[in-house]
């Protein structure tokens, strides 16, 4: 495979050759300079709009020195880092019980329950702050179970946990479905309790999975103004006074600062999840052997006892936002009807904004897929160009560490400066696209190199000493194996791009208005049944493109994988 | 003979139509969004050669986008934006003065008095509250009839108001106020009021949506919103408090430098129009043309008397420091005030 690219200069360069190098070289230039002007260039330009002292834009040093020794300033960040690990140490702790519960007892129907805890992914988070008011406002279903209205911390804080609880769930999940069989039956033949082999065995295997769903709680919930928009009230969190700034007064510089705060606690967590990763290592062995939990009739009551609960939650909050958004007047006329669905007589762009979102997340699935899956192949299976790689690799892991906030400020500041040609795209459809691969570009690579690190790299071999061109090879071989996980990555950039408002939301133009916008516009005149209509719009879509390509995985599977059922460590 | 030539005609016509492709005219709006619909196929059947993209957002998000965008604007005319807003931009020179073809039949204190005028009037929308009936009776909350009441212990975390950076109806509110009070009794009211509020929201319409929801009783909105949702079947009283009600333009400007001129200046004859105004007049009570509104049922028949007597001048010179000391006082900071 080391051959691909380093052939000597006196041979005869056939014309499949060329076509591999164009293919391979070509590529990952492309992709580089793809990533520079989506990832690098607008991250860049905020600290320049951040520290440039421009009139009434709120920005420079002597700004920032304002800013950050501002009561008002020291009162948002209190609020954002109250509310922040206050939501990751109540869902992190959930997360890891539900996860457990599906990873290792034997409780019954596990698909049902992992289907019902991704519920939240498939909405914008305004939703579950939509399903608080109407469950615990002042008008609430539920009002008379708390003392209370829901605004204000406790508001944020539910609407945080619902939203963030399958992200959470998803690291957990893939830490705890890694258990070596050897281990557990050694802790038992030497008469460990299950308690004791838990605090030896399972927890250290799992705490660093802990630290990373606990970052990633904290940073989504610091940075997400949805919930607080929908259910602060008074209570005035960082994200939601950045949003304020540049949405409300256009005080760019303002934005960029505080954007810049936010950074900080992702990049933080980043680096500390990146060290630990290294010092953890590897914990699984090729000959580990698969954990079968074994049967125990109190541990499973218990578990599903918790996993009934929180999908109960989940439910309610879930039924109660397609409910709402079908009666006619909350809370004095009950009846049914589709009123809230007549978006064209109400502010926020009605069904235009609809038909956007899932042109949007079409183009970002299809596009984003194709670019990420072939940059993730040109990054694994070539080896020349080291440098090259490094770099692909140092900027492909840069989105995970920015907030969607921020990523949106950038693109803004960016695509707006001065004497830039690339000006002509703001406020287009091509835009969203680009920031929105851009916002999920990190986990869609992951998975794709995860895909394609199961592969040997003999099919490359074999290719080559074939005369096959690369290109050929990728295109009928890899891709066709690798149509599971690329399913999979479709699926992901096409709900999140359904569901995304953090980016979104300074992007838009009024042709280019997108659904979960109009959710928060609606939201914002006090259209609180029509946000509650086009949620749940978005919320259906996003599960049955879902289960569609489910389906269509699963149909995939059967038909080109089966080498998978006798392949070795599988 | 002539079947030919109407053919030629008519393939010639349609040649024609397609290369004189629609003018797209971008204009900025503080709208109801309900409004948007009538007034733009209204505007386009007079003009079809013409086609509306509106940006549609709260008074004080449109005058701080249009604001930002000085240097590059965007907008080509404004159709529906607070006279105290459209003002500001006069001063910073970005309207073109131009006067509508009907601008005679317009009452003199509903336009600019330059001469031709920077921005032209359309309606007035004024302060009201929106008390809701129903929750009123379970609460056992008495029927406020002055905005002194408002203060009163009994209505605490009970009322919603408009955000006056975000609002136009928010900012006339705290303007009226600073103006009938006096600054320092204004602004003493409004800590008092401030007691009392459960919340501060972005548009002028929510309170009035929520109070008609009964998720918060008592909203301090505009007429407009109180009307459409008592018509609508909400348990709403408005209450025109006795002090008086304070009240803003919606008007009308053509932007400066736009590459649309020419159809920007006719929808500054369209929305200055009779015709226009018979538009108007479905949704306020108070035209820019006199003799045209019909009483609204829904209001005394003398609302227009009990608008305080506004000045414009001072509230766009004053319009940031008051945002500047509002914000100060309550956005934000509602635990530290409520602790004094």
């Amino acid at each position: 495979m080391a051959a691909v690219m380093s052939l000597p200069a006196t041979r005869q360069v056939s014309r499949a050759e060329w076509g591999d190098r164009i293919f391979v070289v070509g590529g990952k230039w492309l992709w580089l300079s793809l990533l520079s002007v989506a990832v690098l260039l607008p991250l860049l330009a905020i600290f320049w709009r951040g520290f440039s002292n421009e009139a009434g834009q709120g920005g420079g040093l002597v700004a920032a020195r304002e800013l950050l020794t501002s009561a008002n300033f020291h009162w948002l960040l209190g609020n954002s880092l109250k509310v922040s690990l206050s939501v990751a140490a109540i869902v992190v702790p959930l997360a890891y019980l539900f996860a457990y519960a599906l990873q290792r007892t034997l409780i019954p129907g596990k698909a049902i329950w992992r289907g019902l805890s991704l519920l939240p992914l498939m909405a914008p988070s305004m939703l579950p702050g939509i399903a608080l008011v109407y469950l615990f406002g002042n008008q609430g279903l539920l009002r008379g179970l708390i003392a209370e209205n829901i605004y204000g911390f406790w508001g944020i804080v539910l609407g945080e946990v619902i939203y963030t609880f399958p992200h959470a769930l998803m690291i957990l999940l893939s830490a705890l479905s890694l258990a070596d069989a050897r281990l557990f039956d050694a802790a038992s033949s030497m008469g460990a309790s299950p308690a004791r082999a838990f605090r030896s065995i399972t927890w250290p295997a799992t705490r660093q999975a802990v630290f990373a769903a606990f970052c990633l709680v904290f940073t989504l919930t610091i940075t997400d103004f949805g919930v607080p928009v929908v259910v602060g009230g008074d209570y005035q969190v960082l994200a939601l006074e950045a949003y304020k700034a540049v949405v409300g007064q256009q005080q760019f510089g303002r934005g960029a600062l505080i954007g810049m705060v936010l950074l900080l606690p992702a990049l933080f967590s980043f680096a500390v999840d990146a060290w630990l990763r290294r010092r953890h290592g590897d914990a699984m062995s090729g000959r580990a052997q698969v954990f079968r939990p074994a049967p125990s009739r109190l541990r499973d009551g218990c578990y599903l006892v918790i996993v009934l609960l929180i999908c109960a939650l989940l439910l309610l909050v879930f039924g109660m936002a397609v409910y709402s958004s079908l009666v006619k007047f909350w809370p004095y006329n009950l009846s049914l009807s589709l009123a809230h669905y007549q978006f064209e007589d109400t502010a926020g762009g009605g069904w235009l904004a609809y038909r956007n979102s899932l042109t949007m997340a079409l183009c970002t699935a299809v596009i984003g897929s194709v670019l990420i899956f072939t940059g993730a192949y040109l990054m694994e299976k070539t080896k020349g160009q080291k440098h090259l790689n490094l770099a692909l690799r140092m900027l492909s892991f840069v989105p995970m560490a920015v907030p969607g906030l921020v990523l949106g400020l950038g693109y803004v500041f960016f695509f707006n400066l001065n004497g830039n040609p690339l000006h002509v795209f703001y406020g287009t459809m091509t835009l969203l696209v680009v920031c929105t691969i851009a916002h999920y570009l990190t986990t869609a690579q992951m998975t794709a190199t995860t895909a394609l690190r199961q592969l040997d790299a003999e099919f490359e071999a074999a290719a080559l000493s074939l005369k096959a061109p690369l290109y050929r090879h990728y295109l009928k071989v890899t891709v066709p194996i690798c149509l599971p996980a690329l399913l999979d990555i479709v699926r992901y950039l096409f709900v999140s791009a359904m569901t995304t408002v953090s980016a979104a939301i300074f992007l838009y133009s009024p042709d280019t208005i997108l659904a979960a916008v109009a959710v928060l516009n609606m939201d914002d005149a006090g259209n609180v049944g029509g946000a509650a209509a086009m949620s749940t719009l978005i919320l259906f879509t996003s599960a049955s493109v879902s289960l569609l390509l489910a389906w269509a995985s699963r149909g995939a599977l059967r038909r080109s994988q089966a080498w998978r059922q006798s392949a070795p460590g599988q | 003979m002539f079947k030919p030539l109407a053919l030629v005609a008519a393939v010639l016509t349609a040649f024609s139509l397609n290369a004189f492709a629609k003018t797209d005219l971008t204009v900025y709006t503080a709208l109801e969004a309900e409004q948007l619909k009538s007034y733009k196929k209204a505007f386009e059947q007079a003009n079809p050669d013409i086609e509306i993209k509106w940006v549609r957002d709260s008074t004080g998000i449109i005058t701080a986008k249009l604001l930002a965008e000085k240097d590059r604007p965007q907008a080509d005319a404004v159709w529906g934006l607070a006279a105290s807003s459209l003002a500001i931009l006069d001063q910073q020179g970005m309207l073109d003065n131009y006067a509508p073809k009907d601008l005679d039949k317009i009452g003199k204190n509903y336009r600019d008095p330059a001469n031709p005028p920077a921005w032209v009037g359309m309606d007035v929308w004024a302060a009201t509250i929106c008390f809701n009936t129903v929750e009123a009776e379970k609460q056992g909350l008495t029927k406020p009839v002055s905005w002194q009441d408002l203060t009163k212990p009994e209505y605490k975390g009970k009322i919603v108001m408009p955000n006056p950076a975000s609002s136009g109806t928010g900012f006339l509110d705290v303007s009226a106020w600073l103006q009938t009070y006096g600054e320092k009794q204004g602004w003493q009211y409004m800590d008092d009021l401030h007691q009392n509020i459960g919340q501060y929201v972005h548009s002028g319409s929510k309170p009035c949506k929520l109070a008609a929801s009964g998720e918060f009783p008592i909203g301090i909105s505009f007429e407009y919103p109180a009307v459409q949702l008592k018509r609508q079947g909400a348990p709403l009283d408005i209450i025109l408090p006795k002090e008086g009600l304070g009240w803003d333009i919606e008007a009308t400007a053509v932007m400066k430098g736009t590459a649309h001129a020419d159809a920007a200046k006719k929808l500054a004859d369209f929305s200055a129009s009779p015709a226009a105004m018979e538009l108007y007049k479905d949704n306020f009570a108070v035209l820019a043309q006199p003799g045209i509104a019909k009483p609204q049922t829904e209001l005394p028949a003398d609302y227009e008397q009990r608008l305080i007597k506004n000045d414009f001048a001072w509230a766009s010179k004053n319009r940031d420091s008051i945002l500047v000391e509002w914000r100060k006082r309550y956005d934000g900071k509602s635990e530290k005030v409520a602790g004094q």
